[in-house]
C-alpha cells in the first residue's frame, strides 16, 4: 500500500469523526439558522426572518459588540501580562528548569473551570475576600464595588483563565530565536531596549499573533464568567444564545446568533491576520 | 555593564514572575482555606477549623450519582478520544496524504472553537435525529473536544521516534502490525497514558458541553453548577471543590511524570509542558 493510501486510512477514524460530529452539525446549525420555530413546532421554510430580527434588534447587537469588545479586552490584557513572563522562562531561566516554569504555569488551567470563575467571585464580592482584607488592613474604608458584577470583573477572570493559552505559544517562538542574533545586535551598538524592539518583539511576533488569535475566538463564546461574574452589564452573547435555546425555546434563533458570532470572530481574525502579515512572511 | 543590566531586568522579570504566579494560583489556594472554615459566609477574618463541609459530602445522594455519572462519562471519553488520538497523531507524524493540512485542521478545531459552538451544534443534531440526552451524548461530545489535546500530546511521543527502529523490525521479519506492537507503542507508552489521563481530567471538569447534553443524568459540574444558587450550601460546595482539584492537580502531575518518562525513554530533550 502505498504511503499516502496508508496515511489516509490510519487518520480517517478520527477524520470521520470530526466530520460526524463537527462538520455536519456546524453545517445543520447554519441550516437551522435559516428556520422559524414558533414554540415547539418548527417552520423548515427557508427565510432570512432571523437574520433580519438579529439585526434589527438593537439587544442582540450590543450583546455582539460588547462580546467582541470584552474578548479584545480580554486579549490585549491577557497577552500583555503573558510575554514577560514567557519572556522571562525563556531568556532567564536555567534550561533545566524551563519545563518546571512551563508545568506551574498550566496546572491551573487544568482544574475545572467553573471552580475557579467561582472563586473569583467570592474573591472580587461585595463581601468578598479582597475586600474584606482591605477594608480589615484599614486600606478602603468602604467595599470597593467596581470589581463584580461588571465588564471589569469578566476581563480579570477570563484573563486569568486563558494566560496558558497566551504564554505557551509565545515561549515556543522566544525558545526558536538565534540567541547570537541578539549579541549580533549589542555588538552592533543597539542598546538593550532597542535590540528587544528592534530583534527579539518582530522575531517573536508569530507567537504572539497566535496568542492573540487563541485567546481570542474562545473567549468571544464563553458562557460560565460572563455569568456568575458579570453581572447584568457583562452579559456575552453566549448567554443569549443559551436563553434561547433552552429557556425560549427559539433554536433557529440562538443558531443565528451562533452563526452571527462565528462569523464575526472569523472576519476579525482575517483582518487580523492581514494586518500582520509582514511578520508571518517565512524567511526568503 | 551589559551583564550587570541583564541581571537587573532579571530581578525584576523575576519579581514579576512570582507576582504573576500568585494571581495564577489564589483560586485554588483559597479554595482549601473555606473549605476548612467554620463559617457559612464565605470571607475574612477566618472563623476556626472545621471538617464538617467534608463530612456533609458523604450523605447527598445526588451528588454521588453525580460522581458516577462524571466517573463513566470521563472513563468512555479518555479510551475513545486517546484511541482516536492515536491513529490521526500516527498518521500525521508518519506518513503524507492529501489534504493533510486541511483533515488536521479539521480535527484540532475544537480547540480553539467556543465550547457553546460545538454544544449547540450537538444538541440541535441529536434532537434533529431523536438521539435522547444522556450520558452517551455527553460523551459524543466530550470525545470530539478531547481528542485535540490527545493528538497534541501524542504528536510529541510519536514526533521523536527514530524510523530506522521500526524499519529494522519490518527487516527482521516483523509484519507492520507487530513492528508497531513490539516496537512503537512501548516507546510511546508513556504518551498514550498522558493522553488518557489528560483527557480523563479535562472532560471531568467539562461544564458547557455536559450543561446542553446530559439530560436528566448531571455530571459533576452540572450538579455543581445548580448548587451555586443556594449560599447556605457554598462551604459544602468549596469542600467539593477541593476534592475536585487536589484530585485534577494530582493526575495532572502524574501525567506530566508519564510524559516525561517517555520523552527520556525515547532520547529527547525536554522542552516542556503539554500542548
Amino acid at each position: 500500500m502505498k504511503d499516502f493510501a496508508r496515511g489516509l486510512v490510519l487518520v480517517s477514524p478520527t477524520a470521520l469523526y470530526a466530520l460526524a460530529l463537527l462538520v455536519a452539525p456546524m453545517a445543520a446549525i447554519v441550516l437551522f439558522s435559516f428556520w422559524t420555530q414558533d414554540y415547539l413546532t418548527l417552520d423548515t421554510t427557508l427565510t432570512l426572518d432571523n437574520y433580519r430580527e438579529a439585526v434589527t434588534d438593537p439587544i442582540y447587537g450590543q450583546l455582539m459588540v460588547r462580546s467582541l469588545y470584552i474578548s479584545g479586552l480580554v486579549t490585549a490584557v491577557t497577552v500583555v501580562l503573558a510575554f514577560p513572563i514567557a519572556y522571562y522562562i525563556s531568556f532567564h531561566v536555567a534550561p533545566g528548569r524551563k519545563a518546571l516554569w512551563i508545568f506551574l504555569v498550566t496546572i491551573p488551567f487544568w482544574t475545572s473551570y467553573l471552580i475557579r470563575v467561582f472563586l473569583w467571585k467570592v474573591i472580587l464580592g461585595f463581601n468578598g475576600v479582597l475586600n474584606t482584607s482591605l477594608m480589615g488592613l484599614g486600606v478602603i474604608d468602604a467595599p470597593l464595588t467596581f470589581i463584580l458584577y461588571n465588564l471589569n470583573a469578566v476581563v480579570i477572570t477570563l484573563a486569568h483563565a486563558f494566560a496558558p493559552f497566551a504564554i505557551l505559544p509565545i515561549f515556543v517562538v522566544l525558545e526558536r530565536i538565534d540567541r547570537s542574533l541578539l549579541e549580533a545586535s549589542q555588538d552592533l551598538g543597539e542598546t538593550a531596549l532597542t535590540t528587544f524592539w528592534r530583534v527579539t518583539l518582530p522575531l517573536a511576533m508569530p507567537g504572539v499573533i497566535a496568542a492573540v488569535l487563541i485567546v481570542f475566538i474562545p473567549t468571544v463564546g464563553d458562557y460560565i464568567t460572563p455569568r456568575l461574574v458579570g453581572g447584568p452589564g457583562g452579559l456575552m452573547i453566549a448567554n443569549m444564545i443559551q436563553t434561547q435555546f433552552l429557556r425560549l425555546n427559539n433554536a433557529p434563533m440562538g443558531a443565528t446568533l451562533a452563526v452571527l458570532a462565528m462569523v464575526c470572530v472569523t472576519i476579525i481574525a482575517l483582518i487580523f491576520l492581514w494586518l500582520n502579515r509582514r511578520f508571518l512572511r517565512g524567511p526568503d | 555593564m551589559a551583564v550587570g543590566q541583564a541581571r537587573g531586568q532579571g530581578r525584576g522579570l523575576r519579581i514579576y514572575a512570582v507576582l504573576y504566579l500568585a494571581f495564577l494560583y489564589a483560586p485554588i489556594v483559597l479554595l482549601p482555606v473555606f473549605a476548612f472554615n467554620d463559617s457559612t459566609i464565605i470571607a475574612f477574618p477566618l472563623s476556626g477549623f472545621t471538617t464538617q463541609w467534608f463530612v456533609e459530602l458523604a450523605d447527598v445522594p445526588a451528588l454521588h450519582s453525580a460522581v458516577l455519572t462524571s466517573l463513566k462519562i470521563a472513563v468512555v471519553t479518555a479510551l475513545i478520544s486517546t484511541l482516536l488520538g492515536i491513529c490521526a497523531a500516527r498518521a500525521a507524524t508518519r506518513y503524507r496524504f492529501p489534504a493533510k493540512g486541511g483533515i488536521m485542521g479539521v480535527i484540532m478545531l475544537p480547540l480553539v472553537l467556543p465550547e457553546i459552538i460545538v454544544a449547540v451544534s450537538l444538541l440541535v443534531v441529536f434532537l434533529q435525529i431523536g438521539l435522547e440526552l444522556s450520558s452517551l451524548t455527553v460523551i459524543l461530545g466530550h470525545v470530539l473536544i478531547c481528542t485535540p489535546f490527545c493528538i497534541a500530546i501524542l504528536n510529541g511521543s510519536f514526533q521523536s521516534l527514530d524510523v530506522s527502529l521500526e524499519e529494522a523490525a519490518v527487516d527482521l521479519g516483523e509484519s507492520g502490525w507487530g513492528a508497531f506492537r513490539l516496537v512503537i507503542l512501548p516507546l510511546v507508552m508513556p504518551g498514550i497514558i498522558a493522553s488518557l489521563l489528560i483527557a480523563f481530567t479535562i472532560s471531568m471538569d467539562e461544564f458547557i458541553i455536559a450543561f446542553f447534553l446530559s439530560g436528566s443524568d448531571p455530571t459533576l459540574p452540572v450538579y455543581l453548577w445548580g448548587q451555586l444558587r443556594f449560599p447556605q450550601r457554598l462551604p459544602v460546595v468549596m469542600a467539593l471543590g477541593t476534592i475536585l482539584v487536589v484530585a485534577s492537580v494530582l493526575i495532572i502531575i502524574l501525567a506530566e511524570w508519564f510524559r516525561r518518562r517517555g520523552v527520556a525513554k525515547r532520547g529527547g530533550s525536554d522542552s516542556g509542558g503539554f500542548l
